[in-house]
Order: structure tokens, then C-alpha cells, then sequence
């Protein structure tokens, strides 16, 4: 575990600095699928600190957690995308 | 720990963040909309996949209890990327470019999202319910 720790701190570093990215991303973006994009990738980087805390800890409780936040983010951003296009998400 | 499996995970969650925060610093830092969904459904995708082989080589090889629960989500993952960024780009085509700003599709039709389709030897048959119903009574 010499390296490891730092690693770990690396990683998590960078997935939290991507989370501040996608929020500006959020906040500024031109459009509505750009907001939806920040979202989506949003969704990718909690999966992805999820999963690094996981082992941080050293339990595997956070992987259920981690497929969970998958699913619910696909789903959403087909419904956003969904609506968008649509103006209805279930015709 | 042996040496070699903590250089081997620091080595794939080192991978792991630099790709992913080269995806989220893409979608802040490209011009145009379409390129900005290049960046996230590419390389976070793949900053995630390096996590999660991490996280499995660590329980795998230091907790001795390996699980492929992380190939799963790996698998998740990499099966609806495109389908988010297919549908993003459909979105994008919807709401905030016109169909004079695309290339020609190349093809007899135009871009679907804003010509309906072309219409298929299915459609052009008129009455293909009464054919399914004499088939049935053929049988």
C-alpha cells in the first residue's frame, strides 16, 4: 500500500475536479443537450468515486450502489434526450 | 502486498483519472456542440473502465475474494455509452442546429431526424391485414 493511497487520492482528485467541470458545464451550457451531456458525464464520474471508495474502504457494498447509479443514470438521460426530441417521453 | 500488484493498481487508477478528467475538462473546454460530445462518451467511459479493473485487481489479488460484479458494470457501461451519445447527438440535431447546417446525408432521403422515412415495400401494400387474416385462415 505505498502507492496505492496516493493513487487513490489521485484518482479521486481527478474524477472530483471532473464533477466541478460538468457542474460549470451545467450552469453555463448554451442549450439543453449540452445540459444533458454534463449530466450524463456526471453521472459516469459519481459511478467511478463510487466505486474508488469502494476500495478505499476495502468493502464491496459500493458496487451494488455503483450499478444502480448506471441504470438510473441511463435511463434518465434517454428520458431527457427522449423528451427533447419528442416533446413526450412514453407515446 | 507484493510490490508489483500495488504498482499495477496505482498504475490503472492513475489511467483512470487522467482519462477521466481529460473527458470533463473536454466538455468544458471544446468549441462547437458536437464536439463537446466527443470528449465524456470516450474517454470517461474508458477512465471508468480503468477504475473498475483496478478496483478488481485490488479485491482480486490483495482481498482475495475476486468478483467480476466490476465487469458487469464494465459491460453496462460500455454497451450504453453510445446509445446516450446517439441519442444526445439526436437531440442536439432536434434542438439547436437546422437542416441547412448539416453535409448532405449522402443518401436518396435526408437526415432522419428531420425527414420522415422513406417508405418501404411494407407500407406500400395496402391492406396487409386482410393478407395476414387469409393466411391464417389458409392454415
Amino acid at each position: 500500500m505505498i502507492y496505492m493511497d496516493y493513487a487513490l487520492m489521485f484518482a479521486m482528485a481527478c474524477f472530483g475536479l471532473g464533477l466541478l467541470a460538468n457542474l460549470w458545464r451545467i450552469a453555463r451550457g448554451p442549450d439543453n443537450p449540452d445540459r444533458i451531456l454534463a449530466l450524463d458525464t456526471m453521472v459516469i464520474n459519481v459511478i467511478a468515486l463510487l466505486v474508488l471508495y469502494g476500495v478505499q474502504r476495502g468493502t464491496e457494498i459500493y458496487y451494488e450502489a455503483a450499478m444502480l447509479v448506471a441504470m438510473v443514470g441511463f435511463v434518465s438521460t434517454v428520458a431527457y434526450s427522449r423528451f427533447i426530441l419528442r416533446g413526450d417521453i412514453i407515446e | 502486498m507484493a510490490l508489483w500488484v500495488d504498482i499495477l493498481i496505482s498504475a490503472f487508477l492513475v489511467i483512470g483519472g487522467v482519462f477521466g478528467i481529460v473527458g470533463s475538462f473536454g466538455l468544458v473546454k471544446l468549441q462547437d456542440q458536437m464536439q463537446r460530445l466527443h470528449a465524456p462518451t470516450k474517454a470517461t467511459t474508458l477512465g471508468v473502465g480503468g477504475v473498475l479493473i483496478a478496483s478488481m485487481l485490488y479485491f482480486g489479488l490483495v482481498q482475495n475474494s475476486l468478483s467480476f460484479h466490476e465487469l458487469l458494470i464494465t459491460l453496462f457501461l460500455f454497451l450504453t455509452a453510445p446509445i446516450t451519445a446517439n441519442f444526445i447527438a439526436k437531440a442536439i440535431l432536434a434542438k439547436s442546429l437546422k437542416p441547412e447546417d448539416l453535409p448532405d446525408s449522402g443518401r436518396p432521403h435526408g437526415w432522419s431526424v428531420y425527414d420522415d422515412p422513406p417508405k418501404t415495400d411494407a407500407q406500400d401494400l395496402d391492406g396487409g391485414m386482410p393478407g395476414i387474416e387469409d393466411e391464417g385462415r389458409g392454415g
